[in-house]
This record gives C-alpha cells, sequence and structure tokens, in this order.
C-alpha cells in the first residue's frame, strides 16, 4: 500500500518534473549553442519580462485549481493600463490613488464574474468570456488609441533597476515573486487555499464536507481579477502606455503557463511553483528564438501550442490511469 | 401519485415553438432602427449587373461567420465547443494564397481549384486533431480545442512567412469578392453550405443522433447510438466550414494576413450559436436560429460603424448579449424568477424553490 | 429507562414536483445504537437522509436534536448541530492527504497559518483510535474504497460525536472489510454515538443493528427493535403487497404461467460476472419465456442484467446467444443481437428529454440503422401514434417533450421505442415503479402478451406480487448473488420469495 502511495504520488508530479527537465535542458542547450546566454542576467531578463504574465499565470492557477476558467485576464490587464493611463495622464489623478483604485476595479469585476458562475451555474469560459468582451470593449470607450504614460512616478518605476551584485532586476519582477510568494502561503497555508484545492478535487465533496464553496469560487475569480488588475500595473510600468490591444492573447499564456506548470485543468492538482516554471518555460522560447535570430517569433506560438498538446494528452492518461 | 407536468406542457411548447421569434424579432429591430440613421437602408438597387445596398453588404460580409458559426453549431450540439476555427480560418487562407501565389499561372482555375483542395484537406486533418482528442482521448473540448488556437496562428504565419500574401486571380477572387447572378457570390456559396447542412442534418438521422447526443449521452450508449464516431465528425465538419470562411476572408480582400484572419471569429460564432438558441448544454440545435445569430451580429457591427461609434465598442454590447442570453437559458436563473413570481402570487408558501431540482430521489 | 432520543424527527414531508417522497414520517434515534433504515426505491430513505443533513429542506415536520427544536439549513449546519454522514459514493476530496480530508474547514492553525505537522499528529492520533494504519500524509485517492470509508467516518466523528449517519458504506466493500468497518461502528455505538445505518445486506442489518425503521412509499410502516422482526417479516414489511388494481389481469392467469417447452434457448449465461457488482451466475432465457428477478434494491438485480446487455462490461463468464458464444463490446453489440434494455432510471439513462415523443420512440431503431439511413418522416410519425395508440400514451401528441409528461407515460414511451426494434430479449428494470395503477396494469398486460408471441423478457422489479403474476420463472438475487431459480409453477407464493430473499437459500 505504502508503495502504491508513493507511486500515486511520484505520478502526479511527472508534468512538474518533465518540466523543470525542459527547462533546464532548454538553457542547456541555449547556453552551448549561443554565445552570451550563459549568464545570470538572462535569467533574471525572464523574470523582468515576463513579470506581468506571472502575476496573471498565479491568478489563472487559483481559477484552474478550483476547475474554472478565466479568459478575461488579458482583457482586464488592457483595461488596467488603459485606466491608468487616462486617469494618470487625462485627468491628473495622483498614481497612488489609481494604482489601488485599479487593483479593487479588476478585484471587483472578477468577484462578479464568480459570483454570475456560482449562483446561476453558468459555464465559467462563458461568463469569461463575457468579461473579455465587457473590458475589451471599456478600453475603447476610453480611447481608441494608445495613450502614452509620462508621469515621472511611472517612469521611475519602469527605469529603476534594483542590483544584485553584477546584474540586476527590476521592481516589477520582485512585485511578481513576492506575489508568487504570498501566493505559495494562501494555497498551502491557509483555509482558502485548501479549499481551492477541495473544490478542484470534487465540488460534491467539498458541499457535503460544509465548506464554503461560493465564497470559495467567487474569491478564487477576485484573486484572479485581481492579479490580472496588478499585471495590467506592471505592464503600464513596462509599456509606459494605456492600449485596448495590450495583451491581447495573454489568457491563452497564461492557460498555457499553468498546464504546462503542472496543474490539471480538471482542477484540484497543481502547484504555483509550476506556473513560475512554466511562464519560465515560455519566457526561454522566447528567448531561444530571439538568440537564434533566424526562427521568426512565430515558432513561439507553435513550440507553445506543442508543449500544450504533450502536457494535456499526458494530463489526461494520467487521470485516466488513475481511475 | 406522480402526476407530472401534464398541464405546463403548452406554455413551454409554445416557448419551444417560437424558437426563431426572439431572434427574428431582435433582427428585425434591429434592422429597423438602422432606418433612423440611414433612411435608404432597406432600399436595394441593381448597378452593372449587381445589386448593391445595405441590405447586400450585411450577408456578404456576415457570409464567413454565417459558415463557422453553422460548424460551431453542431460542435455545440454535441455539448462541445471548438475555438480553433479562428486558426483554422488563417490557415485555410494562407495556404490557398500561397498556392496560388506560387504558381506559374495564379489565375487559372485549376491553379484555384488545387489551393481550394489543399485548405480544405488541410482543414480535415486539423478537424480530425480536434476530434480524436475530443471523442477518442476523451480531453474536453474547450481544452483540446485551445491547442489548435494557440498554435494555428502561430502555423499560419509560418505559411506566410509572416507576410501578408496578396494574390491576383480573377477564379479566386469571385469566392469572397465577385458576383454571380446578380448576388455576391459568398452569399450564394453560404447559402449553398446553409441548404446543404439543413439537409444533411434534418433529412437525414443526423440531426436527431446529434442532438440525442449532446442531450442525454449516458442514455445515447444505451440505445447504441456511435457517439464517438459522431463527435468525431462534427469537429471536422466545423473546421471545413471554417476553412471555407478563410477562403471567403482572404478572398474578398486578395489577400492572405495570418495573423488577423479570422481573430475572435469563434467567439462571435459562439456568440451567433447561443443567439440562435441552441444550449451551450448541448442538445437541440436550430440551423435557422444560428443563421439569424449570425445575422444579428453582422448587422450589429453594421450599424455600430454607420452610426458612428468607434466600432470595437461593439464588444461592450456583446458582452452584454452574451450574459443576457446565458442567463435566459440558464435554469437556475429560470427557477429564481418563477419563485419569485410565485411568491407574490402564493404569499402563504415560504419556501423559495431550491437550487435546480437535481434529483427526486428516495 | 431508555434515555430520551437524541435525534427526533415528528411528521417530516417533503415534496418533489409531482411526487411526495416523504409523507408524514416519525423517526427516533437514542445514543449507543445502531439503527437501520430500511425501504425499497422510493420508499423516501435518501430523501430522509437528505432532510437531517440539509441538502434538503423539509416542507413540513420538525427535528428535535438532543431535546431542541432545530432548523437544518445546509450540511455545513447539519455538522455543526452533530449530525454527520458518510455516504455511499466517498464524499471526500480524493486528491488531498488523508489528513486533509478528515481536517479540511477546521485545520488546526498556528499564527493563522494551517499548522501542517499539528494536523497530521492528530490526524495519525484518530486513525490509530480506530485501528487503522495508514499514513495520513498520502493522497486519500491511492487507498481502496474501504480505508477511504473509514476515513470518512473518521471525519464524520470527530466533527461531532452525537450522531452519525452512515448511507449504505458497506455496498462495495469486501467481506474483511465489512468486519473492519463494524469493529468501528460498535467501538462507536460503545461510546455513546447514534449510529443511522442504511444498508441492503439483511444479514448486516442483523449482525450490527439494535433497532430499525421501515419506511414504504414515503410513509413509516413501522419501528421495532431487532429481535421483534424476522427476515421474512421484515422483507415483508418492506415489499408489502399491493394486490389493489391487478385484478384486471384475471385471477387465473399467474397459475397459467408455466414454463413453455417449445421456446428455444435464447441466451444462456454461464458464470457470468463483474467484480463488486454481481457474483457469477448462471441464467437461461427462452423464447416466450418471462423470468422474473426478484431482490430487494441493491440485490444485484440490477448489475445481473445490465451484463447481458453490455452495458457494463463482465470479467468473467460466458455468454451464449442462440447458441453462439458471444462476447458483448457495448449496447450496440446487444441490440444487433435482438436485445433491449429499459433502464430503471428513466430520466438519466433512458429519455432524451428535450426530444420530442416521437423522436424518443424511433431513436433506438434509428441508432441501429446508421444516420445515413434516416427513417422518413412518415414513418417516424406512424410508428409513434401507433404506439401512443396502443400504449395510451397521453397528451396523444407526438411532438410534446418527452421531459413534460409523467412518469407512467414516460415508461411507456421508453417501452415503445425498445419494441419498435422489435427484440427477442426485452429487458426491463422495474417498468412500472412510480407510475400509477392503471398504467402498471396495462404494462402488465402488455408484457404477458409480448411472450404469449414469443419474445423472451427479463422482468425486474421490487414487487414480488407483479414478479409472480408474469414470470414463468424467478431468479432470486441477495447480496450480489443469484441464490435460487424458482420454477413458478403455480404453488409459488410471495411468501416463498420472501423467505429465499430472506434467507438467501430455497428452502
Amino acid at each position: 500500500m505504502n508503495a502504491n502511495a508513493l507511486l500515486t504520488r511520484l505520478r502526479g508530479q511527472i508534468p512538474l518534473l518533465v518540466t523543470a527537465v525542459l527547462l533546464v535542458s532548454m538553457f542547456g542547450v541555449g547556453s552551448a549553442q549561443y554565445d552570451g546566454f550563459f549568464s545570470g542576467q538572462v535569467v533574471l531578463n525572464l523574470l523582468i519580462d515576463n513579470a506581468f504574465l506571472l502575476v496573471v499565470a498565479v491568478g489563472m492557477t487559483f481559477v484552474v485549481l478550483t476547475g474554472g476558467i478565466d479568459l478575461s485576464v488579458g482583457a482586464v490587464v488592457a483595461l488596467s493600463t488603459m485606466v491608468s493611463a487616462w486617469l494618470v495622464e487625462r485627468q491628473g489623478w495622483p498614481p497612488l490613488l489609481v494604482i489601488p483604485l485599479v487593483l479593487l476595479m479588476g478585484t471587483a469585476g472578477g468577484w462578479l464574474m464568480g459570483w454570475v458562475i456560482h449562483v446561476f451555474e453558468i459555464q465559467p469560459f462563458i461568463v469569461t468570456l463575457a468579461g473579455m468582451f465587457l473590458a475589451r470593449g471599456l478600453c475603447y470607450t476610453i480611447s481608441i488609441d494608445s495613450i502614452s504614460i509620462t508621469d515621472p512616478q511611472y517612469t521611475a518605476m519602469a527605469q529603476t533597476r534594483i542590483p544584485l551584485g553584477s546584474l540586476f532586476v527590476s521592481p516589477s519582477a520582485v512585485i511578481a515573486l513576492l506575489v508568487v510568494a504570498v501566493g505559495f502561503v494562501v494555497l498551502h497555508y491557509t483555509r482558502l487555499g485548501r479549499n481551492v484545492y477541495a473544490l478542484g478535487g470534487s465540488e460534491q465533496s467539498a458541499l457535503l464536507m460544509g465548506l464554503p464553496v461560493q465564497r470559495t469560487k467567487t474569491t478564487v475569480y477576485a484573486i484572479s481579477g485581481f492579479c490580472s488588475a496588478l499585471g495590467g500595473v506592471l505592464l503600464t510600468f513596462y509599456m509606459l502606455s494605456g492600449y485596448g490591444l495590450h495583451a491581447v492573447g495573454l489568457e491563452l499564456d497564461a492557460i498555457a503557463a499553468v498546464v504546462i506548470g503542472g496543474t490539471l485543468l480538471t482542477g484540484g492538482s497543481g502547484y504555483l511553483l509550476g506556473t513560475l516554471l512554466g511562464v519560465l518555460v515560455l519566457g526561454l522560447i522566447q528567448t531561444v528564438i530571439s538568440f537564434q535570430g533566424t526562427l521568426s517569433s512565430w515558432w513561439t506560438r507553435i513550440v507553445i501550442g506543442a508543449l500544450l498538446f504533450v502536457f494535456i494528452v499526458l494530463q489526461r492518461l494520467i487521470t485516466a490511469r488513475r481511475r | 401519485m406522480s402526476t407530472a407536468t401534464a398541464t405546463a406542457a403548452s406554455p413551454v411548447k409554445a416557448v419551444i415553438r417560437s424558437r426563431l421569434f426572439w431572434p427574428a424579432a431582435v433582427l428585425t429591430v434591429l434592422l429597423v432602427a438602422n432606418l433612423a440613421f440611414t433612411p435608404d437602408f432597406f432600399s436595394v438597387h441593381l448597378q452593372g449587373g449587381h445589386l448593391y445596398g445595405s441590405l447586400i453588404d450585411i450577408l456578404h460580409f456576415g457570409a464567413p461567420l454565417i459558415l463557422v458559426s453553422l460548424g460551431m453549431t453542431l460542435v455545440i450540439a454535441t455539448g462541445g465547443i471548438d475555438l480553433s476555427v479562428g486558426s483554422t480560418v488563417a490557415i485555410s487562407g494562407a495556404l490557398a494564397c500561397l498556392h496560388i501565389s506560387d504558381s506559374s499561372d495564379p489565375g487559372s482555375v485549376g491553379t484555384v481549384l488545387t489551393a481550394l483542395g489543399i485548405a480544405l484537406g488541410a482543414a480535415l486533418v486539423l478537424g480530425t486533431v480536434n476530434g480524436v482528442l475530443v471523442a477518442r482521448v476523451g480531453v474536453q473540448p474547450i481544452i483540446a480545442t485551445l491547442i489548435l488556437m494557440v498554435a494555428g496562428r502561430g502555423v499560419a504565419q509560418l505559411i506566410t512567412d509572416g507576410q501578408i500574401i496578396t494574390v491576383t486571380s480573377d477564379p479566386f477572387k469571385l469566392i469572397g469578392g465577385g458576383y454571380w447572378l446578380t448576388m455576391p457570390f459568398a452569399i450564394l456559396l453560404s447559402a449553398l453550405v446553409v441548404l446543404a447542412t439543413v439537409l444533411l442534418t434534418r433529412f437525414t438521422a443526423l440531426g436527431l443522433l446529434l442532438e440525442s447526443v449532446g442531450g442525454n449521452p449516458v442514455a445515447s450508449r444505451l440505445v447504441g447510438i456511435r457517439a464517438m464516431r459522431l463527435v468525431g465528425l462534427v469537429y471536422v465538419f466545423s473546421a471545413l466550414c471554417a476553412a471555407l470562411a478563410g477562403l471567403m476572408v482572404s478572398s474578398n480582400v486578395s489577400a492572405a494576413d495570418g495573423n488577423n484572419a479570422g481573430l475572435w471569429i469563434e467567439l462571435d460564432a459562439i456568440l451567433a450559436v447561443v443567439l440562435g438558441g441552441t444550449s451551450l448544454n448541448g442538445g437541440r440545435f436550430s440551423i435557422g436560429g444560428t443563421v439569424l445569430g449570425a445575422l444579428i451580429i453582422q448587422t450589429l457591427s453594421t450599424t455600430v460603424y454607420t452610426i458612428g461609434i468607434p466600432p470595437e465598442t461593439t464588444l461592450v454590447f456583446k458582452a452584454f448579449v452574451v450574459i443576457a442570453v446565458c442567463l435566459i437559458q440558464s435554469p437556475v436563473f429560470r427557477a429564481k424568477l418563477a419563485a419569485r413570481g410565485t411568491r407574490t402570487r402564493r404569499t402563504t408558501r415560504s419556501h423559495a424553490a431550491g437550487p435546480t431540482n437535481r434529483e427526486v430521489g428516495a | 429507562m431508555r434515555q430520551q432520543p437524541v435525534l427526533e424527527v415528528r411528521g417530516i414531508r417533503k415534496e418533489f414536483p409531482g411526487v411526495v417522497a416523504l409523507d408524514g414520517v416519525d423517526f427516533r434515534l437514542f445514543p449507543g445504537e445502531v439503527h437501520a433504515l430500511l425501504g425499497e426505491n422510493g420508499a423516501g430513505k435518501s430523501t430522509l437522509i437528505k432532510v437531517l443533513t440539509g441538502v434538503h429542506p423539509a416542507d413540513g415536520g420538525e427535528v428535535v436534536l438532543a431535546g431542541d427544536r432545530v432548523r437544518i439549513a445546509g450540511p455545513l449546519q447539519a455538522q455543526q448541530a452533530g449530525i454527520s454522514t458518510v455516504y455511499q459514493e466517498v464524499n471526500l476530496c480524493p486528491n488531498l492527504s488523508v489528513a486533509e480530508n478528515i481536517f479540511i474547514g477546521r485545520e488546526p492553525r498556528r499564527f493563522g497559518l494551517i499548522d501542517w505537522a499539528g494536523m497530521r499528529r492528530r490526524a495519525a492520533e484518530l486513525v490509530r483510535e480506530l485501528d487503522l494504519d495508514i499514513d495520513v500524509s498520502t493522497p486519500l485517492n491511492s487507498h481502496s474504497i474501504a480505508v477511504q470509508q473509514l476515513v470518512a467516518i473518521v471525519r464524520a466523528v470527530d466533527l461531532s460525536a452525537k450522531v452519525l449517519i452512515l448511507d449504505e458504506p458497506t455496498s462495495s466493500l469486501d467481506r474483511d472489510e465489512v468486519r473492519r468497518l463494524f469493529a468501528v461502528m460498535r467501538r462507536l455505538r460503545d461510546q455513546g454515538v447514534a449510529i443511522l445505518f442504511v444498508t441492503h445486506f439483511l444479514d448486516q442489518i442483523y449482525e450490527i443493528c439494535d433497532r430499525m425503521t421501515v419506511l414504504r412509499n414515503g410513509r413509516l410502516e413501522g419501528e421495532y427493535l431487532i429481535n421483534e422482526l424476522n427476515q421474512v417479516q421484515l422483507v415483508s414489511r418492506m415489499i408489502g403487497a399491493e394486490l389493489a388494481g391487478l385484478d384486471r389481469l384475471g385471477g387465473g392467469k399467474r397459475s397459467e404461467r408455466t414454463a413453455p417447452a417449445d421456446g428455444a434457448v435464447f441466451l444462456e449465461a454461464d458464470g457470468l460476472t463483474r467484480r463488486g457488482a454481481v457474483e457469477p451466475y448462471d441464467l437461461a432465457i427462452r423464447s416466450g419465456e418471462v423470468i422474473g428477478l426478484a431482490g430487494l434494491l441493491g440485490s444485484g438485480r440490477t448489475e445481473a442484467a445490465r451484463l447481458l446487455f453490455g452495458a457494463d462490461q463482465s470479467d468473467g463468464g460466458t455468454l451464449r446467444i442462440e447458441g453462439a458464444k458471444t462476447a458483448l463490446r457495448g449496447p450496440r453489440d446487444a441490440i444487433a443481437h435482438g436485445i433491449a434494455f429499459c433502464s430503471e432510471n428513466r430520466k438519466t439513462e433512458g429519455l432524451v428529454g428535450e426530444l420530442t415523443v416521437r423522436e424518443n420512440i424511433v431513436l433506438a431503431l434509428q441508432a441501429s440503422r446508421g444516420w445515413t439511413r434516416p427513417l422518413s418522416r412518415t414513418v417516424q410519425e406512424q410508428y409513434a401514434l401507433r404506439w401512443i395508440r396502443a400504449l395510451d400514451i397521453r397528451p396523444d401528441n407526438p411532438e410534446a417533450l418527452v421531459r413534460n409528461l409523467s412518469g407512467g407515460n414516460q415508461q411507456k414511451v421508453l417501452l415503445a421505442r425498445w419494441l419498435i426494434t422489435d427484440p427477442k430479449l426485452l429487458i426491463l428494470d422495474e417498468p412500472t415503479r412510480g407510475i400509477d395503477i392503471g398504467a402498471k396494469a396495462e404494462i402488465q398486460k402488455l408484457v404477458a402478451n409480448l411472450a404469449d408471441d414469443g419474445m423472451a423478457v427479463l422482468f425486474i422489479s421490487a414487487e414480488l406480487e407483479e414478479v409472480l403474476r408474469l414470470s414463468h420463472r424467478v431468479g432470486v438475487l441477495r447480496d450480489h448473488r443469484m441464490v435460487a431459480q424458482l420454477d413458478n409453477d403455480g404453488e409459488l407464493t410471495p411468501e416463498h420469495v420472501m423467505a429465499t430473499i430472506a434467507s438467501g437459500a430455497d428452502r
């Protein structure tokens, strides 16, 4: 029975192990192939360039762990950049007021979607799809064009480099890592986090065990909304503009990162650290392709699609055998 | 002792009967509303042997969406969803344009027919991949088709090498931009496919079996329906429809754009299907409803455009439409509304209707 | 001398649309007893449990817990009030560890964060108290169903030691596992826990229970001490005898039902079995013969029938159809061999609710023809109208949606669906359950006529009168075993069948 248990536990980790091996070997191959690849700064740049994706993917992990999905994240990111840029540049509001407001807006939007999903038993995919339409549409009601940001506090955030020996990171990367850390603690050391896993394991059971199913579900979508808004804030630091076409297709990247990070799309199993690895894999694919020089950027999508295929089939085989 | 609701059947039946009523009403209202902004909205005139007018435009530009929605309808009827149609639109357009632009004789009918063959053949492969993943491997449809949705755009760009391939070929131009018998050919083509699909589903048993599989998969297995084969088939059909739409789109602009062709068309198609009264939970489907749904979306875009609102803001309208339609379809929402209704009428009963009647077990 | 009940239910009433599931039921549960709740399908057992656990709100009556009137609004409130439930399908989270499953929702915390070490330590203690030797940090799904069941009990008991409801916990356990479960139950009883035990195994009731309550058709049949009723009396209380309305068939019919000598053997099962569902059984069915399957709910009667239809795969034994050895890979194969199966779950496994009566009737025939050879609309309507008339389906509109029909009419639609396929063997699983007396008599008459015309019929029912009235032979199942096959030679009485069910042997 113990060997059996060990096996079951190991089997659950296969996708995560595959991702880790993939990450290391990609980095190894990159280092062997290209000059200047094997450097700490390349690794840190992965974090700097993908800070907003990482934050969004953390929120997505929460949702996917409950067995749901959030298609609105990219649009909420765009709306956050748009609202920030508009309030700061056109209305002259102070960033310290705008940023909390944007975060609150994202959280409230997520909460509302979670509420509709739970109370009316509508599929998460269709509700968040509506959320996506709404958020993108609202961007354009603010402005069709990109609004660039010249506010000194934003530019400061964009340009600040936090030295790490001879290397450096951006404040956004630090914030993203903090979000991962907080998310990890919430998922593993609070009742909310464990309820998230329970819900993904079996919603029916969770209900019969007396767990607060509705509260957990709405909270999870609120977390995803918050993370999307925060991702949007980080993207404004990175791009220094607000634009309705920012982060198009980001939801797909976030889902891909979560899946490649070993979280089961049916919910109930997965780790936030896996998501971090997933984001790094996505970032590394881009880096390798840019180092390669002759490969075009669309290879990124193809490779991500191929990875998704492999991981989804892998997940399916693992869960099929478990039953 | 179990005298179920035989009496409650008549109002429900009335609503079901008038399935096409609401989409048709919405479309009519939208069209009439246009009259306020464009007085000659309904006028169609013949000029140089071609029909022109706003209505013709709506049908013309809505043709690709109608095709994609058609495939989506059958997929949704089985309780599935196909997110990859947008990518398939892009891939098929790219393949066709690539073949034509590479050929020595782009204007020949043979070249164009080969191009069509290549595009539809590719769609066959893509649809089969989706079908196998869903029906055979047992991956949730939304996830299975997500793979192709992500990778497909990359593949389309790979085919066009990131460029926009422009072609000059009269036979190819006909598909999406040409006229035939005074009508835009795209309208005729989409009408033909709609007709063929209606014949295929309603004059064979395909429609009934699909509705059965979507409505009650367990019972369908027990009556011996080969669900796996049917479900797989439906994804192939959806891909073929999307490919045809892709050909139309690229033909209309005489170019293939791997990045933007068919962008978000999967969402519009889902919306069209839902607007047409087909439930996302699967089961009963209505091709007529889907066509009306697609026309509503196209009219909405046209209206927004003529009024002068930024076209991108149509998304906001779409968001509210999606939510409204889904709420109306949600049994819980209906139960709540009904409970509210009875509570006001009969104040003695204290218990509100519970969360759906899951099972009347004992 | 007995102390007051820890849980008392008075006049509880629960209605679902069209059905009264519980009609003024009283129920008492004393501390330190194991109390069996018994009844057949539709008796109201699960509804009563769902009311007690707050899954369904009651429409009337009161629940008194430890002397106080309580209103149980949900599973959480039930737990807080001291009522915990372990269901047949383990309702825990398979992906979480054993320790978490015991403590989820009330994890021990230090500085606001979950104290994992403390949780595992306490879980290990609780598990050890019940003589379980498992590593509590392992995921639940790495353990057998029996262990999962025990973990659920550990959780339930630790939550609240007052009332423990065990809803068919033993249905998928083997003998050793049951013994282990009973040891735990006895220990808890001795600690003063009141245990409400639902099972379909008669032996288990007499082995472990102190008292029992029998429900029938949503009403209280009676409450008895375990030694007040023997097994035969118990079975008769559960099944009852519903004689009204059956006279319409004609009284003399039953005794004429002797095995026809001329019918060839259509189907022959030899040692057919499926693990956890039904033990190896033999059965031969001749054309023109009606075989009844009698047995209590959960005795394996449905499971046995499903194997004959390929609805479930058998793990052993052989099946011969018209003399040829056949392996059924699925219902499609069975249908091709002329077998039809009406499931007892009309809504979930039978009808497609949003399709019309006509469409539901032609579905099986159409499926066997494939989608390329459609039945024309005219032919479909002919079929539908003929059977609507023949079976008196109401409303007599072929375009009515099936979900709007009453239970009896839905059942007739299901029958019509299979009859138009002209099957050689018709398997009917509880075709008369939950339908009114008139429809019931009509269906019985139909079955008798079909058999007279040469169709083989396997007729499953909980009502012995009905089984005896129709069958040439009666297979008796008990605890997933076919314990006897009795010839219905006119001497066979319901009492005899009941005794066979109760004793597990043909006496």
